[in-house]
């Protein structure tokens, strides 16, 4: 950062030329090219890094911003998929439609328990693997791809598998809990049972991944404060628990509001884990998400002002749920 | 790790003094508890990849039989043809290389450069403008389908791959992890002595940033390619599968029907997981690294 100043300090520093190698005397023609040359250079200290920074941000206003506003515009129209330039003023009937909607309660109550269901049992495992990948192993590098190999299978491949793992009658999950005295489990119908395999897609997928971001992070603690935690008299466990976890704080934030926004947008796993019921989220709308629901609410339905009003609403959700995060991070901050 | 190799001999008397702990990570040796916890998750990861395999090599009767199979059967190559015509996935693998080439191209370079910026260059709003770029990461891209589809629908833009690709393009993650690679990675010396030498800003980006990018440009390039290769929602809204199907497209479109033939979806999930895989096999070290890297004062 201080570099970076001096080179725009050095800048007025070198108003004779922008060459200064060369030769100062010189014709009065040459001097005021090389005045010109200065002032292009200093134009181009000046403003060449709004040039290099802007394509991400005309990108996102065209692709983020913009759509995400137009969102909440066309919320309060009745917009028809068929004829999407169509709209009608309607207020928020939209909004008072779908909060009648027992379904909509019903995918937000499974948005909740499914993210719940898939997101604390993944960041503890991940965590755990993490602290055992960080000890000194052999092969250590065939573990780490290994458990990454589920990141790199698309949700189609991942859904469309555990489908089958997690078959009622021939499925090897049910056959594997057989063999342990449980009977079968109808994975796809019931609604604990498949909200549980949805979100083992999702746990399947991920774990290996944020075993890894927190690998970095506990590589990163310096290694004195275990030194001196061990002269202490701190167990491997205490040393885990009063360096290792207050240290990986602001990384746990992070994954926690990465996965917490993962979940929140869960679509593809539920669609696909009964792929014939298709948007309804199986037979009962049992592992129906919001993701789901405010696509058949969009396509099936064919009521894109609806849809609209249903991505608002999760991203009313979503900007309640980060300032409640803000608010935890900054009190856990500020009590340690 | 290769700077270490550069060094000249004088550090190397002093090395074995202190142990290489810090790189490799924690000093403790793991105990056969840890070996075995490692060996169950690794099984857990693989498991559900071989099996797809093998269920694509068996025929629809033995996967509707107890036990299930848990070994090759010798059908695999036929499934994976009726699958590769069944779906239209040589049209859709071309289209999804080409998309994922593109943004992931395209990504890169933004990236590069706007790191660059964000990481060496000083101006008026950096910081706050940085502060935008994270917090667009915590816009989900799905909240916007709706008027880019109204977009695609007024352009006449559905079916094609133009539609798919222009969203993608946005990649907070990628100017930040540019950023952070290029915040250590790029000594200020040389910028400054390309700039005494009276270099622009574009030619300090071609001949200084640029090389100096390289390894972690890579790894951008691979995660962003293994990203939009697997997008899911977005080319499913806007792409069909007869139409100009992406890979995903075309393997969620084989899971539908009412007798579904279950080896084919096997065959066909396998089919478009495999380039990644290899990928995954060949690059798997460097990904990792750079996930690694890119989490570190995330």
């Amino acid at each position: 950062m201080t570099t970076g100043h001096d080179t725009a300090a050095a800048s007025p520093a070198k108003e004779g030329g922008a060459a200064p190698a060369r030769p100062s005397a010189g014709p009065p023609d040459d001097e005021r090219r090389r005045a010109r040359l200065s002032r292009r250079w200093q134009r181009d200290v000046r403003w060449s890094p709004y040039a290099f920074v802007s394509p991400f941000f005309l990108l996102f206003l065209a692709f983020g911003l913009f759509p995400l506003i137009y969102t909440g515009w066309a919320s309060l129209h009745q917009v028809e998929l068929t004829a999407p330039t169509d709209m009608h003023w309607v207020g928020f009937r939209n909004y008072t439609r779908i909060f009648d909607d027992d379904f909509f309660w019903n995918a937000a109550k499974n948005t909740l328990t499914i993210g719940i269901i898939s997101t604390v049992p993944q960041l503890l495992m991940a965590m755990g693997l993490a602290h055992i990948l960080n000890y000194k192993l052999r092969g250590s590098t065939f573990y780490r791809v290994a458990m990454l190999a589920p990141y790199a299978t698309s949700i189609a491949a991942a859904s469309l598998v555990f489908v089958l793992l997690f078959g009622r009658d021939y499925g090897m999950i049910n056959w594997a809990l057989n063999h342990v005295g449980i009977d079968n489990i109808d994975w796809q119908n019931d609604k604990w049972p498949s909200q549980i395999a949805v979100s083992s897609i999702v746990i399947w997928r991920w774990t290996g991944y944020n075993a890894l971001i927190y690998l970095a992070a506990m590589q990163a603690i310096p290694q004195d404060l275990y030194e001196s935690a061990a002269l202490d008299g701190a167990s491997r466990w205490q040393q885990f628990f009063h360096v290792t976890l207050p240290s990986l704080r602001p990384t746990i934030l992070f994954t926690v509001v990465v996965s917490t926004i993962g979940a929140s947008q869960l679509f593809g796993e539920p669609l696909l884990f009964d792929a014939n019921k298709g948007a309804s989220g199986g037979s009962q709308h049992q592992f129906q998400t919001l993701g789901l629901y405010l696509y058949e609410q969009g396509w099936v339905n064919q009521h894109l002002g609806r849809a609209s009003a249903i991505a608002w609403t999760m991203f009313l959700i979503l900007i309640v749920v980060g300032i409640v995060n803000y608010v935890i991070s900054r009190r856990l901050r500020a009590s340690s | 790790m290769t700077t270490t190799l550069t060094k000249p001999p004088a550090d190397e008397a002093k090395r074995p003094r202190r142990p290489r702990s810090a790189r490799a990570g924690g000093t403790l040796h793991a105990g056969p508890i840890a070996y075995v916890i490692l060996a169950l998750f690794t099984i857990g990861s693989l498991f559900p990849l071989v099996w797809t395999a093998i269920a694509a090599s068996r025929d629809n009767q033995r996967l509707a039989q107890n036990p299930p199979p848990l070994w090759f059967g010798g059908g695999l190559f036929d499934k994976l043809e009726i699958a590769w015509n069944d779906a239209n996935l040589g049209e859709a693998f071309i289209n999804t290389t080409f998309v994922a080439g593109v943004s992931a191209l395209t990504i890169v370079i933004l990236s590069t450069i706007a790191g660059f910026a964000f990481a060496k260059l000083r101006f008026k709003g950096r910081n706050a403008l940085m502060l935008i770029v994270i917090g667009t990461m915590m816009v989900p891209p799905q909240l916007s389908v709706i008027p880019l589809y109204m977009m695609v629908a007024k352009l006449d833009w559905s079916d094609q791959l133009q539609a798919v690709i222009l969203p993608s393009l946005v990649s907070a993650f990628g100017v930040f992890f540019m950023r952070q690679y290029l915040l250590q990675a790029l000594p200020d010396e040389i910028i400054e002595a390309a700039r005494v030498d009276g270099a622009s800003s574009w030619r300090v980006i071609w001949h200084v940033v640029f090389p100096a990018a390289r390894p972690a440009m890579a790894v951008l390039g691979m995660l962003m390619f293994v990203q939009t290769w697997n997008d899911f929602l977005w080319p499913f809204l806007v792409l069909t599968q007869n139409g100009n199907p992406t890979v995903q497209v075309a393997v969620a479109g084989l899971g539908r029907g009412y007798t579904p033939d279950q080896s084919l979806i096997m065959a066909g999930a396998l089919l478009g997981t495999l380039p990644l895989l290899v990928v995954f096999a060949i690059f798997g070290k460097q990904i990792v690294g750079g996930i690694m890297q890119g989490a570190v004062k995330g």
